[in-house]
């Protein structure tokens, strides 16, 4: 019997798709949290890096310090944080916000300053506020790379939100953490299994809205065109693993 | 009436790109700043709309220091045009057209009737009004421009180098088509180009600069071209090597009007 046969029994028995402790409960857990941490970073990530797009400055800051966040294991800030502020919601969803703010901050800036300087000198000099510019040129023209950034975050932090049961949490963890403390390897590749499932959907998802704001921002270029089917955004990095 | 007062520009990294100029451009005439890239001209165009601001002295409107303006609300009462259009990709070309008069606050029926009214004024029908910047060629994308910098009826069109982008067949026919309007729009241009020809085909006024903003003549073409104030102007307009001396032929008994080099350049009448 291969762990994975047992993981397929594992993932089709039906007393796994039920209750609090069923798949669909869990989805929802780590949906939540996921939503949580995006919904953070982002009142971090969204307004700075259109301050930074938009004036260019600070931009070497931002990247010096956006490297070194990336460079921070979760799972030690989670440590870190969990022994400061105790078992709760606040340490799981800070140390996965500092794991989603870089790929946020680095989409939100880059699609600000990809913007053609020239649309946006015409833009100020036909009249427009500098909240205007921001509004109605950088951001709907950048928007594509904007939305790759969430693309990035969201799949590294759907990915390793599992590190929520690590602290007592719910979410699809569970099944990681639950299944190492008794070696029920099934339920660990069972529970691994929908969150692979989980963060291809979401970019998917993603992937749709990035070619819709691509159309909008060039609805010009047609849909064939090859060198339209690929923005160079920061894109996805590992898919599991607390 | 646009005044320059000793306008001095040096940037922040210590550049001078005009050290002290002064120039008064009458209304509803046409001036072309002229000279090779680093001139200037550039600079003192867009120190009207301030979108740069003189490190010394002052821009006058009608006697109004400009530098005592809301720069948005400047902008938004004065035309500008540029180089490759700078229209905005992701809206139609109406309401790029429209964009200026939106941001007055006109409402969205009467904008876009205004942006189809300015839009054929430039020779671009309503099909084309519904296509983005994008799906319009280089010499259409330039009527779209001078329609916007046209649309909420400035007194003043700024123009940068406009029409540098465009092949040379496409520039002669919009230099027509801007001497076209100006007959009947009477604004005030300010035009930038670092081409004498086109300089001299639309400016009532040409400024010919130097390095650093310095003037190196002010005056109506025909005038440039009769007294060249120095070796410099008369090489600039091409005065130099006989590229500008034409002479008249006999031809079967009418007059040919011949250039240097002996190629026919047009028929003299009367």
């Amino acid at each position: 019997m291969s762990v994975v046969s047992d993981a397929v029994t594992w993932l089709t028995d039906g007393a796994h798709w039920t209750g609090e402790t069923g798949i669909p409960n869990r989805v929802l857990e780590h949906l939540g949290y996921t939503s949580l941490t995006l919904v953070m970073a982002a009142a971090v990530a969204v307004p700075l890096g259109l301050y930074i797009g938009h004036t260019g400055r600070f931009r070497g800051l931002a990247i010096g310090v956006t490297g070194a966040l990336r460079a921070l294991p979760t799972l030690g800030v989670l440590t870190l944080l969990t022994l400061l502020l105790g078992i709760g919601l606040e340490a799981p969803i800070l140390a996965l916000t500092v794991l989603a703010v870089p790929p946020l901050l680095a989409g939100v800036y880059a699609g600000v300053e990809s913007v053609d300087p020239q649309t946006v000198d015409a833009a100020r000099a036909q009249g427009m506020t500098e909240w205007q510019v921001l509004t109605r040129v950088e951001v709907p023209l950048g928007l594509p790379l904007v939305v790759g950034g969430f693309r990035a975050a969201t799949l590294q932090v759907v990915a390793t939100a599992t590190v929520a049961a690590y602290v007592s949490l719910g979410g699809l963890g569970r099944y990681i953490f639950d299944g190492q403390a008794v070696r029920d390897y099934p339920q660990m590749v069972g529970g691994s299994v929908v969150v692979v499932v989980l963060a291809l959907l979401l970019d998917g998802v993603f992937a749709v809205a990035q070619a819709a704001a691509g159309r909008r921002a060039r609805p010009t270029r047609p849909a064939t065109d090859p060198s339209s089917s690929t923005d160079p955004t920061p894109t996805s990095q590992s898919t599991t693993t607390p | 009436m646009i005044e320059y007062r000793s306008v001095g520009k040096t940037f922040p990294d210590g550049t001078q790109a005009v050290a002290s100029f002064d120039l008064t451009i009458p209304s509803r005439t046409t001036t072309v700043f002229v000279g090779s890239s680093g001139c200037g001209k550039t600079t003192l165009l867009r120190m009207v709309n301030r979108m740069v601001d003189p490190s010394a002295g002052q821009v006058l409107i009608d006697d109004v220091d400009v530098a005592t303006q809301d720069p948005v609300a400047l902008r938004r009462s004065i035309g500008y045009v540029m180089q490759h259009a700078g229209l905005l990709p992701h809206r139609k070309v109406v309401d790029n057209v429209a964009t200026v008069l939106r941001l007055n606050g006109t409402g969205k029926g009467a904008a876009r009737e205004r942006a189809l009214e300015v839009l054929s004024t430039v020779g671009l029908d309503e099909s084309q009004s519904r296509k983005y910047p994008g799906q319009l060629s280089g010499g259409q994308q330039q009527r779209v421009g001078v329609a916007r910098g046209l649309a909420a009826d400035p007194n003043i069109l700024l123009m940068d180098e406009p029409f540098g982008a465009v092949d040379p067949i496409v520039r002669l026919e919009l230099q027509a088509e801007l001497r076209r309007l100006q007959t009947q729009l009477d604004k005030t241009i300010v035009f930038v180009t670092h081409d004498i020809d086109e300089a001299f085909a639309l400016g009532d006024q040409v400024v010919i600069l130097k390095k650093g903003g310095e003037v190196a003549q002010v005056g109506a073409p025909a005038d440039i071209l009769a007294q060249p104030a120095d070796d410099f102007v008369a090489s600039f307009v091409g005065l130099d090597k006989g590229g500008r001396s034409l002479h008249v032929e006999e031809r079967e008994g009418r007059k040919v009007v011949v250039d240097a080099s002996g190629r026919p350049a047009g028929v003299l009448e009367g």
